[in-house]
């Protein structure tokens, strides 16, 4: 018997069941199919004023930060200003996302670069698909849009958050997968973010910047343009 | 092949461990843990409704996993990644290096993973010729001094700075002799310089996973230092080493259960990279892996099913168990044995490696029940411990002191007169014998015991016999 074959048959002898019982299939079909949602905290619910304050207030716990700016044609000019109050130099990276090449970047003094990270780039940017308020986490996936490399390889993380992506749960998120997707389906990668990288191996001493960014900063863009 | 228990020296490790200086010098570390998780819970109101539901959905799963499994494998496929299956850590460590081999993998990076621990993955890679890098940060550091992992959350708990500047000079020896190492930061830059080339020029990375999602077939891992995501995303193939118990139904249901995993682990709310990977790279994608393969890994789990350990399954590996537990607190990781320490290790260990090798641990408990109390899938540790404890007794490996003693005070505690014609004029002698002092700091067949504290003096009368005296009174 196959490896496979073997542990299929252990499972049904340790639980007492044959391959066909049309009970217990109906019931993992109808769960797969419903996706049902279990308990949901309070805490990201309310308007959206409420949930982008319980955002901001989250991701800053775990030392994110956050600007809110106008519409996207405000974040280039954002994102010119922490680098130079950070004193870090004037690059950025990202990917073919038009929401990002759309964006006034000639009129500030950065130097862009596009696609993939090789692994010496300093700063990058991305477009969240979603942003949680519960816990102050941003969704990116991955494709040419928004190289996944681009979230781990850089310094600095920027990420642009759409006013309208602000959910109140990873649940939320899910279901905008699924429409987006479709059932069962998803990206290659999904990264939760919730503030940069982080270590406490040493000593249980908390230390930023481990192996993925060491700044994350947020940009809020109430509306698209 | 899985690496060899030190378990069944159990106590000679205890005894060695305790007079470790260096090691209790580090053990207070592992209590940081008490205070935080304690805040993350008291933050959430819906913490401990969340933990019945973690739980219901595991059991629901377990009681499916059959089924759950055959969807998982198939929406995987789907996705473009492979399948294998392991009977054992052999057939595991055996495909492993097949996926290698056709590869002709000179290097693997991996992120943190209890299960390639649990198949000794490492040094079969090593004797195939194949660098196997750690690169979670603890992992790394005891991988340096050839050491296990003595916490399944916080690998190198038992290592101080010091100790990881002296590897860092010994192990980096391109690096300037002289450079500053004094700080925990510049540790960390260190360490990110040099791991950062091997993600860049890895053939294979290989990862663990916290779920496997059968809605999608996506494999999920939940870390904060992003280096199993650089493991997975920058070379052309990547491995999930996962055990079959770590299958749920949906992403809603991980919803549930990320919301009790990072606050009974480190006490954050999230950690800061959840990641969902399924399949290999699409067309298109500029970056992530050209291949996805899974390695599911049975290892006696699927026998553990219906059984009285069965609940044990519903671990996440969260570490709050040893982090709460004052035998853990005492000798630290290393001193078990084995891959798993602490209860839940305690539990496992005999599970996975059989009774003769790993029964001792069932005893490294004081049954205070504080286990229990923060496991956030409400495993009945003690109660699991304590079966392992009757069938060490029934099999005869308790020694025939202690069985013969069991059987004495069995004899008495179950005729309760009896026990009190025997047991009051005792506690009468002892209290006088012990009146001036107020303690015992010897008592016959307690040796064990008043080697390390004095027994206190009983007061005079038993419970029983104060018991009968004021419900007579209030009567
Ligand atoms: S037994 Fe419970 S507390 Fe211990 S690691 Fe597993 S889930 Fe966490």
């Amino acid at each position: 018997m196959s490896a496979r074959d073997e542990i299929f048959a252990s499972i049904r002898r340790s639980l007492n069941v044959g391959p066909v019982d049309a009970p217990r299939r109906d019931a993992v079909v109808a769960r797969l199919a419903q996706a049902p949602v279990g308990i949901i905290p309070r805490r990201g619910h309310g308007d959206a004023a409420e949930r982008l304050a319980t955002f901001k207030a989250e991701a800053e716990r775990v030392q994110a930060t956050v600007a809110e700016v106008a519409t996207a044609a405000d974040v280039p000019a954002e994102i010119a200003r922490y680098l130079r109050e950070n004193n870090l130099p004037a690059t950025i990276r990202f990917g073919d996302d038009p929401r990002l090449a759309d964006m006034p970047w000639a009129e500030t003094a950065l130097e862009v670069a596009r696609g993939p990270s090789e692994g010496d780039d300093l700063n990058a940017v991305a477009a969240a698909f979603a942003g949680v308020a519960e816990t102050g986490t941003l969704a990116l996936v991955s494709g040419a849009d928004n190289p996944t490399t681009l979230n781990f390889l850089p310094d600095n993380h920027f990420v642009v958050l759409f006013a309208d992506d602000l959910v109140a749960d990873l649940e939320s998120v899910f279901a905008r997968l699924r429409e987006k997707y479709g059932p069962g389906a998803l990206p290659r990668t999904v990264n939760f973010i919730t503030g940069p990288s982080r270590s406490a191996d040493i000593e249980q001493t908390l230390l930023l910047g481990a192996h993925g960014p060491r700044r994350l900063h947020v940009v809020v863009a109430r509306g698209l343009s | 092949m899985s690496v060899a228990a030190t378990t069944p020296r159990f106590k000679a490790n205890v005894h060695e461990a305790l007079h470790d200086l260096r090691l209790q010098g580090a053990l207070p570390h592992a209590r940081n843990f008490i205070g935080r998780r304690a805040d993350a819970a008291a933050r959430l109101p819906e913490f401990d409704a969340l933990r019945d539901s973690a739980r219901a959905i595991k059991d629901h799963t377990l009681a499916h996993l059959d089924l759950y499994l055959e969807a998982y494998e198939k929406k995987v496929v789907e996705a473009g990644g492979h399948v294998h299956y392991a009977r054992d850590s052999d057939e595991a460590v055996a495909v492993i290096l097949g996926i290698c081999k056709a590869r002709d993998a000179k290097v693997v990076t991996k992120g943190k993973s209890m299960i390639s621990e649990e198949i000794g993955l490492n040094a079969a890679l090593e004797r195939e010729g194949i660098n196997a890098v750690e690169t979670d940060l603890g992992e790394y550091v005891i991988q340096l001094r050839g050491e296990a992992p003595s916490h399944i959350i916080a690998p190198a708990i038992h290592v101080s700075r010091d100790d990881i500047e002296a590897d860092f000079r010994r192990a980096h020896r391109d690096l300037a002799p002289d450079r500053d190492l004094s700080q925990p930061e510049q540790l960390l830059g260190e360490a990110r310089a040099i791991l950062r080339d091997r993600f860049l020029s890895a053939d294979i990375g290989l990862t663990g996973a916290n779920f496997l999602v059968a809605e999608t077939g996506t494999s999920i891992i939940v870390t904060n230092e992003g280096n199993g995501d650089l493991t997975q995303i920058l070379p052309k193939v990547h491995v999930v080493l996962a055990s079959l118990e770590k299958i749920t139904p949906t992403l809603n249901d991980v919803a549930q259960i990320l919301r009790v995993l990072a606050r009974s682990a480190t006490g954050q709310d999230m950690s800061v990279y959840t990641t969902l990977s399924t399949g290999p790279r699409r067309p298109g994608d500029p970056d992530g892996p050209e291949e996805y393969h899974v390695v599911l890994l049975d290892n006696g789990r699927s026998a553990t099913l219906g059984g009285p350990f069965a609940e044990m399954l519903r671990c996440i590996r969260c570490g709050a168990c040893m982090n709460h537990c004052p035998v853990y607190h005492a000798v630290g990781g290393h001193a078990y044995g084995w891959v798993y320490p602490g209860p839940m290790g305690a539990v496992l260990t005999p599970l996975l490696i059989g009774v003769a090798e790993g029964g001792n641990l069932p005893n490294a408990s004081t049954f205070c029940g504080r286990c229990e109390a923060v496991c956030p899938m409400r495993i009945p540790l003690p109660k699991l411990m304590r079966i392992w404890r009757e069938r060490e007794f029934a099999r005869g490996l308790t020694s025939p002191f202690a069985r013969a003693a069991i059987r004495l005070w069995a004899f008495f505690a179950s005729r309760p007169t009896l026990y009190g014609l025997a047991v009051e004029p005792a506690m009468r002698l002892l209290a006088r014998i012990g009146r001036r002092r107020g303690r015992f700091a010897w008592l016959p067949f307690a040796g064990g015991w008043t080697r390390g504290r004095d027994f206190p003096a009983p007061q005079g009368a038993t419970f029983q016999s104060r018991w009968r005296a004021k419900s007579g009174a209030t009567r």
